[in-house]
C-alpha cells in the first residue's frame, strides 16, 4: 500500500495551490454563490442548469445566459426533502438535486435542462415541471440513430426548439447564427484544452493527480467557459513547473462515474491506494464532442453533425456496433492503463446494466478489473481503500509485462 | 402482458370459474407459443421485441412471429421460476439493483430457454429494439446480442417531455421504420413489405381496439364488470401483444365485449381468484406493474376486501387509446409511431398525474393505489410525487404499496396485506366522518384538512 498522497500540497507551487484552493471553493459552493455573483455583476442575466451527462452547452452560453451544471449534492448537502420524494432504490442523484432545489438553493436558476440518460433522470424533468411551474424546465433528448438524414435531421430539430426558447427565455435580440458560432468557438478551445490537461494526465499522473484534474474540470460547472478555459490553462501551466515524485503506482481507467458524481474523497483514496486515474468518464459532458464542431456554415446542423460523428462511447448511448466492450479495451491501451476500476452508483440503471459486459470483455482481453458501488454521499471508504490498494498492488505483482 | 392462472382459485373442492374469453386467451397464448416453439422446423422467423412500442403489425406483415422477453419474465415469474434465474444471473455478475426482468430473462436463457409451455424457444432471427419509454430496453437488448449472431433493428421512439407528440418526432420515427426496421425486417425474411397486408393489420387493430377501449371503460358501471388492474392484465389487455391486427384478436375482443355486455346487464362483478366478485365495496386506481410471482395472492387480498381496481395504468402500457388513437391503415407507419409515442411509460409525469387524477374522477374511484416496484425506474421514479398530485388534485387518499416484478424477494405478503387492509381501513373511515365532503365515488371522504395517506414511505 502507498501511504504517502499523489495528490493536494505535496510538490505544488503557490501558483498551483492557489489553483486548487480556488477550485476547491468552487467544488463546496453547494448555493451557487459563485453564479450569484456572476449574474449581479452582469444586471441580472439568466442562468440555465443542467444535468450531466451532456447538453449543447453553446446553446445557452450563444443566448446569452450562464450554463450550470448542477452534478448534485456532492454529500454535502443534508437529504431531508429528498427522501420522502424517491424510494430507497433510486440513486442519490435525484434525491439531493430536488433537495437542492425544495431549499431554495437552486433558485438562481432560470431553466433547467434533463439530457437524455436514464429513466430517472428522465422522470425528474417532469417532476420539476410539476413543482417548479415558473421556470423554464426541458427534457433534452438526444437521438439514437446517427444516420444524419435520419437521427441528424430529428437532432438539429430538437437543437433549434432548444435554442429558440432559450433565446426567448434570455430576450437576446442578437445575430442567431453568429453568436452561436462564437459560442462553438469558445467551447471548442475549453476542449481543447481541456484534452491537453488530460492528456498531460495521461502522459505523466504523479504532475496531474486525478484528485486535482476532477476539481479543475468541476469548476466548468459553475464557470463562464472563457474563464474555465483560463483556469485550465492556468492549472497546467502550474502542475508543469510543480515537482511532484513519480511513484510505482498502478494506471488505471476509472468508469461508470458519469452521471452521480462519486465524493472526491473517493478519487483522492483511489490515489492513496496506489493507483494513477490515466482516464475516467466523471466529467464527460465537458470533452462532448470529443472533435471540434464547425465553426462554418450552420451552427445547428455542426452541433448535430459534432454529436452524431464525435460523441465518446457511454452507457447511456446506444451502440450500433458491438456494444461498449472493445470501446473500453481500445481505451486501456490507447492509455496504456494496467487495470480498470469499475465504480458505478447504486441503482443506476445505465452503469450496472452493462457493467457484466465490461467484466467479459475486460476478462476476454485479459485486463484486470475490480468493481464497487458507491453512492455520492458515501463517507467511509476503508474499504474501498483496501480494495483499490489490493487491486493496485496486485497489478504491480502479477501482471504480465 | 399477458398472465395465465397456473393454479385454480377459489378454495380447495371449489369449481373454478371462468369466461369464455378467459379460456380463449389462454389457448391463444398457449398456441403462440408452441408456434414459437416449432418457428425454426417451420421456416418461421422469429423476432424479439419488446411489448411497448411494439410493431406488431409491421411483423405480421412480414409473417414473422414476434417474442417478448419482458412476458418470458413475467411468464417465469407467474411459473415461480424467476427467483432461481434472477440468482443465476446475479451469479454472473448482474448487479442486484437492476431490473428483475432482465435478470429472469439472461437466467432464463442461461438455463435452456425453455417457454411457459415447457418448449424451448427459438433464437431470434432478428433483434427489434423498440426503445420506448424505458432505458433498460436498450441496455437487455445489448446483453442479448451478445448472445446471438442475428442483426438489431434499433427503432428510438422520443420521450414526450414536453407532453407532445411534435410533427417532427414522428417524422423521426417513421424515417427510422423506413431506414432501419423495415429494411432489416426485409433483410432477415428475403421479402419485400406488403404494404396491403400491413394495412389490413392495422384496420384489424382498430376494430379490435375500439372493443378494448370500450371493455376497459365498463368498469365506470357500478358495479364494475371487470378488475382493470388483476383482470387487465391476466386476459384483458395481453392480448393485444402477439394478437393485434389479426382476425383471432378481432374475434377475441368480439367475445369478450358481449360477455362484460351480459355481466353490465345482469349487474355482475368481475370474475377474481376467489370466483365472481358480489360486494364491491372499494372502486381503486392502480398505478404501477404488478407482482408476478404472487399475482394470484395479491388479487385475492384484493378481491377478498371487496376492493375492484377500476382503471389501471400498467394496462397502458403496451397501448393507450384513451384519448381516441387507433391504428390507421390510412398512414400506416405514421399511425405506428404515434401508437408507439403515445404508450403510458412514454408519457411525462405531468400527463400521468392528470391521467390518473381523469381516472380517479370519470372512474369514481375511492381511492388511488401505487404498486411501486424496485425493478422498473420508469415507471417509479416520481411515484410519490405521483402520489400528491393525485391526492391533492382528487381529494380522495393514496396509498403505497411496494414489490417488485418478478423478484421474489421483494414480495413481502404480510406486510403487503397490511399495508392494503390499512389504506382500505382509512378509505372506510373517510366515507364514516361526518360532514366531510362526498368523494368522487359518492362516498363520503376529503374534510378539511385535506386528503389522507397512508403512510407506508420506505
Amino acid at each position: 500500500m502507498h501511504e504517502d498522497s499523489s495528490s493536494g500540497s505535496p510538490g505544488a507551487t503557490p501558483r498551483l495551490s492557489a489553483v486548487i484552493a480556488r477550485c476547491e471553493a468552487l467544488y463546496h459552493d453547494v448555493d451557487l454563490r459563485t453564479v450569484h455573483d456572476w449574474r449581479a455583476a452582469r444586471g441580472g442575466r439568466k442562468v440555465v442548469g443542467y444535468m450531466p451527462i451532456y447538453v449543447p452547452r453553446e446553446l445557452i452560453d450563444a443566448a446569452g445566459m450562464l450554463p450550470v451544471g448542477i452534478m448534485g449534492g456532492r454529500g454535502q448537502v443534508e437529504i431531508i426533502r429528498g427522501d420522502a420524494w424517491f424510494q430507497s432504490y433510486i440513486c442519490q442523484i435525484p434525491r439531493s438535486t430536488i433537495e437542492l432545489a425544495l431549499t431554495g438553493r437552486l433558485d438562481v436558476l432560470d431553466g433547467m435542462l434533463f439530457p437524455s440518460i436514464c429513466d430517472v433522470i428522465r422522470n425528474l424533468s417532469g417532476m420539476w415541471k410539476v413543482k417548479f411551474p415558473g421556470k423554464y424546465v426541458r427534457y433534452f433528448d438526444v437521438p439514437q440513430n446517427y444516420e444524419p438524414e435520419v437521427g441528424g435531421r430529428f437532432y438539429r430539430e430538437e437543437l433549434r426548439h432548444l435554442y429558440a426558447d432559450l433565446r426567448r427565455l434570455s430576450g437576446t435580440t442578437e445575430d442567431a447564427d453568429e453568436t452561436l458560432r462564437r459560442s462553438i468557438a469558445r467551447y471548442n478551445e475549453n476542449r481543447r484544452v481541456i484534452g491537453e490537461l488530460l492528456e498531460l494526465r495521461a502522459k505523466e499522473p504523479w504532475r496531474v493527480p486525478t484528485y486535482e484534474s476532477y476539481l479543475v474540470l468541476f469548476a466548468g460547472n459553475v464557470l463562464p467557459v472563457e474563464e474555465h478555459t483560463a483556469l485550465v490553462r492556468e492549472y497546467i501551466a502550474a502542475a508543469l513547473e510543480s515537482d511532484r515524485p513519480r511513484r510505482d503506482n498502478a494506471r488505471v481507467v476509472l468508469t461508470g462515474a458519469f452521471c452521480e458524481q462519486p465524493p472526491i474523497e473517493l478519487i483522492r483514496t483511489l490515489e492513496l491506494a496506489g493507483c494513477y486515474v490515466v482516464s475516467d468518464d466523471t466529467a464527460l459532458g465537458r470533452r462532448w464532442p470529443t472533435e471540434d464542431v464547425s465553426t462554418e456554415g450552420d451552427p445547428l446542423l455542426a452541433l448535430a453533425t459534432g454529436f452524431l460523428r464525435h460523441s465518446p462511447p457511454t452507457a447511456a448511448r446506444y451502440e450500433p456496433h458491438g456494444d461498449r466492450g472493445e470501446p473500453l479495451v481500445t481505451l486501456v491501451k490507447k492509455q496504456r492503463a494496467e487495470g480498470v476500476v469499475l465504480a458505478a452508483p447504486s441503482f443506476c440503471d445505465p452503469a450496472l446494466l452493462e457493467q457484466p459486459i465490461l467484466q467479459d470483455t475486460l476478462d476476454a482481453a485479459r485486463v484486470p478489473w475490480t468493481a464497487f458501488k458507491y453512492a455520492e454521499n458515501l463517507g467511509q471508504f476503508q474499504v474501498i481503500r483496501e480494495q483499490a490498494g489490493t487491486f493496485a498492488d496486485s497489478i504491480k505483482l502479477w501482471s504480465e509485462p | 402482458m399477458s398472465a395465465e392462472r397456473e393454479t385454480t382459485g377459489g378454495r380447495e373442492g371449489e369449481r373454478e370459474v371462468k369466461d369464455a374469453s378467459m379460456l380463449l386467451q389462454k389457448e391463444m397464448i398457449a398456441g403462440h407459443f408452441t408456434a414459437l416453439s416449432r418457428a425454426k422446423e417451420e421456416g418461421k422467423k422469429v423476432v424479439y421485441t419488446f411489448v411497448p412500442g411494439n410493431l406488431t403489425e409491421l411483423l405480421h406483415a412480414f409473417d414473422v412471429l414476434p417474442l417478448y422477453p419482458e412476458i418470458n419474465a413475467l411468464q417465469s415469474g407467474m411459473r415461480k421460476k424467476s427467483g432461481g434465474y434472477i440468482l443465476e444471473a446475479e451469479r454472473l455478475g448482474h448487479s442486484e439493483d437492476v431490473c428483475a426482468y432482465v435478470k429472469s430473462d439472461i437466467g432464463m436463457l442461461r438455463a435452456g430457454n425453455v417457454g411457459p409451455t415447457g418448449e424451448k424457444l427459438p433464437p431470434p432471427d432478428l433483434l427489434l429494439l423498440s426503445y420506448t419509454g424505458c432505458f433498460t430496453f436498450m441496455k437487455w437488448f445489448e446483453l442479448l446480442k451478445r448472445e446471438y449472431d442475428c442483426p438489431v433493428a434499433m427503432l428510438h421512439v422520443p420521450y414526450q417531455g414536453d407532453g407532445e407528440f411534435t410533427d417532427e418526432m414522428r417524422k423521426y420515427v417513421v424515417d427510422q421504420l423506413r431506414s432501419e426496421v423495415i429494411p432489416k425486417l426485409e433483410q432477415v425474411t428475403g421479402k419485400k413489405l406488403d404494404e396491403a397486408k400491413l394495412e389490413e393489420a392495422l384496420a384489424k387493430s382498430s376494430v379490435a381496439e375500439d372493443d378494448l377501449v370500450w371493455v376497459l371503460e365498463s368498469a365506470k358501471n357500478k358495479p364494475s364488470p371487470i378488475d382493470a388492474y388483476f383482470g387487465g392484465v391476466y386476459y384483458i389487455g395481453p392480448i393485444f401483444t402477439a394478437f393485434r391486427g389479426t382476425d383471432a384478436a378481432v374475434e377475441y375482443y368480439k367475445t369478450l365485449r358481449s360477455e362484460v355486455q351480459v355481466r353490465l346487464d345482469q349487474r355482475l362483478g368481475p370474475i377474481t381468484p376467489d370466483g365472481p366478485l358480489t360486494n364491491e365495496r372499494y372502486r381503486l386506481v392502480v398505478e404501477g406493474p404488478p407482482s408476478w410471482p404472487s399475482f394470484q395472492e395479491f388479487w385475492k387480498m384484493f378481491s377478498g376486501e371487496g376492493a375492484v381496481v377500476v382503471a389501471s395504468s400498467y394496462t397502458k402500457v403496451g397501448g393507450f387509446y384513451d384519448h381516441g388513437f387507433r391504428h390507421d391503415p390510412k398512414r400506416p407507419l405514421e399511425s405506428l409511431a404515434d401508437y408507439c409515442a403515445g404508450c403510458y411509460t412514454n408519457l411525462n409525469l405531468p400527463s400521468r398525474i392528470e391521467i390518473l387524477a381523469r381516472y380517479v374522477r370519470e372512474y369514481q374511484a375511492d381511492g388511488l393505489l401505487i404498486n411501486s416496484v424496485k425493478s422498473c425506474n420508469s415507471f417509479s421514479a416520481g411515484q410519490l410525487m405521483i402520489l400528491r398530485e393525485v391526492e391533492e388534485r382528487t381529494g380522495v387518499p393514496g396509498g403505497f404499496i411496494e414489490t417488485d416484478l418478478v423478484d421474489p424477494r421483494y414480495f413481502s405478503a404480510a406486510n403487503v396485506k397490511n399495508r392494503l387492509e390499512s389504506y382500505l381501513q382509512m378509505i372506510e373511515q373517510k366515507r364514516k366522518s361526518p360532514g366531510a365532503p362526498r368523494g368522487p365515488s359518492g362516498a363520503a371522504g376529503g374534510g378539511s384538512s385535506g386528503p389522507r395517506r397512508l403512510e407506508v414511505l420506505p
